[in-house]
């Protein structure tokens, strides 16, 4: 079996896996990353996103060789110690989640929104959402948690 | 999934060779389509190839009175691309409306051509624009390139490594999206060029096609007057539980008349 090492949450993880290993399944199974979920593994709900080289992909549609050397981070990886990032305590203050199953993927997401326009606007975030799935809240409170935490963000930056 | 062996490519030759060994080989390019196949078990290609690392087949460079677009180049890159937006903003805003962010990260536009799905965007792109498709054995025009449903001219070891668009007088891409996939119903590419003008329909057949009798009254009066009249038959369209084929053709007309009022 081949041997993968990529750096996960700012760590060198290294674990053999079989060609086929999709990354989530790395990520879950291998390494107890249990953060990252698979709701569909048809790559339509993007509960599995994660960051690969700073990209938001679905981790259940990349295999974990084609992330050997590669950059990761996962939700477990974006708080700072126990202090919430503020996409996640937006997410927490404007209740942007019922169950909860597709909020990692929807805090990676909306990251990785962040990261190509700083200050989204409602029907920005409503289209960069057409690939994350919640099937209980209708969006509204995700969507607004998503506005407040970009705009902490901005904030929060020097 | 299956079990297969993994290698990644070194080079193109590299890529060509292992294909070419291996009759059961595939090429991963993005994966966007390749993975969730694999996932239900729908191929089982003995070894897969790489072609993520290859440098050489990414980029956006103007070369002339064209724009030259590397196969691994994301989607995403092709969407944001300063040159792509001012030389051919209708490339753009096709590439930024493909799947979702997390697959435009991932999806390539060598990958979405070779795989010539019949409601993937870029093909209508390809011809309407009346691209080039370089391989590493050939050039290859774009109403060769695509033959059929998932069919291309590509010849076994034969691998994409770029495309080179012309740039229209103008152009436009419409399309009516599968709400769920996001994959096109209907989308219409309609471009001005300066000898004519290509209109390219994706989604509603089994491949990419022209509409010759749009191109023919937007050459003479290029409005959504002009095309008004024309009915797209029904003839061999696409009949499934997102749209039958009358109402395709039907979204035909209206795709390519905003086509060619957005293109101005």
């Amino acid at each position: 079996m081949p041997n993968v090492t990529m750096t996960v949450n700012g760590k060198k993880m290294s674990g053999n896996v079989e060609p086929r290993t999709l990354l989530v399944e790395f990520l879950r199974e291998t390494l107890g990353l249990t953060g990252t979920h698979v709701g569909c593994d048809t790559s339509q709900c993007g509960c599995c996103v994660v960051h690969v080289n700073g990209d938001g992909i679905k981790s259940c549609t990349i295999l974990a060789v084609q992330c050997e050397g590669a950059d990761v981070k996962t939700i477990e990886g974006v708080a700072n110690g126990d202090e919430l990032h503020p996409m996640q305590a937006a997410f927490r203050e404007h209740h942007g989640l019922q169950c909860g199953y597709c909020t990692p993927g929807m805090v990676m997401s909306a990251l990785d929104l962040v990261k190509h326009n700083k200050n989204p606007s409602e029907q920005q975030i409503r289209e960069w959402l057409e690939g994350n799935l919640c099937r209980c809240t209708g969006y509204h409170n995700i969507v607004k948690a998503i506005k407040a935490g970009a705009e902490a963000m901005a904030k929060a930056r020097p | 999934m299956y079990n297969f062996e993994y290698h990644k490519a070194k080079n193109v030759a590299d890529a060509s060779a292992l294909i070419t060994q291996k009759p059961e080989a595939k090429l991963v390019a993005g994966g966007m389509t390749l993975l969730p196949t694999l996932k239900q078990r729908l191929a089982k290609p003995s070894d897969l190839v790489d072609l993520n690392g290859l440098s050489e087949l990414r980029g956006i460079k103007r070369e002339g009175n064209a724009v030259a677009i590397g196969a691994m180049t994301r989607h995403v890159e092709v969407a944001e691309s300063a040159e792509v937006k001012k030389a051919i903003p209708a490339l753009a805003h096709l590439a930024s409306h493909i799947g979702d962010p997390a697959v435009r990260n991932r999806g390539t536009l060598g990958g979405s051509i070779s795989n010539n799905d019949p409601a993937a965007d870029y093909p209508a792109a390809v011809v309407a624009l009346n691209a080039t498709v370089i391989t590493n054995k050939r050039k290859i025009a774009a109403d060769e390139f695509f033959q059929g449903m998932f069919e291309t001219a590509l010849q076994p070891g034969e691998i994409v490594t770029a495309v080179s668009f012309p740039i229209p007088e103008k152009a436009a891409y419409m399309k009516f999206p599968n709400p769920a996939s996001r994959y096109a119903i209907v989308g219409v590419f309609v471009a001005k060029h300066k000898d004519g003008v290509r209109v390219a329909v994706t989604g509603a057949g089994p491949c990419v096609f022209r509409q010759k009798e749009m191109e023919a009254a937007l050459a003479k009066n290029f409005s959504a007057d002009a095309i008004k009249s024309i009915a797209q038959k029904q003839d061999g369209l696409n009949g499934d539980i997102h749209a039958s084929p009358e109402y395709r053709a039907h979204l035909v007309g209206v795709m390519a008349r905003r086509a060619v009022t957005a293109a101005g």
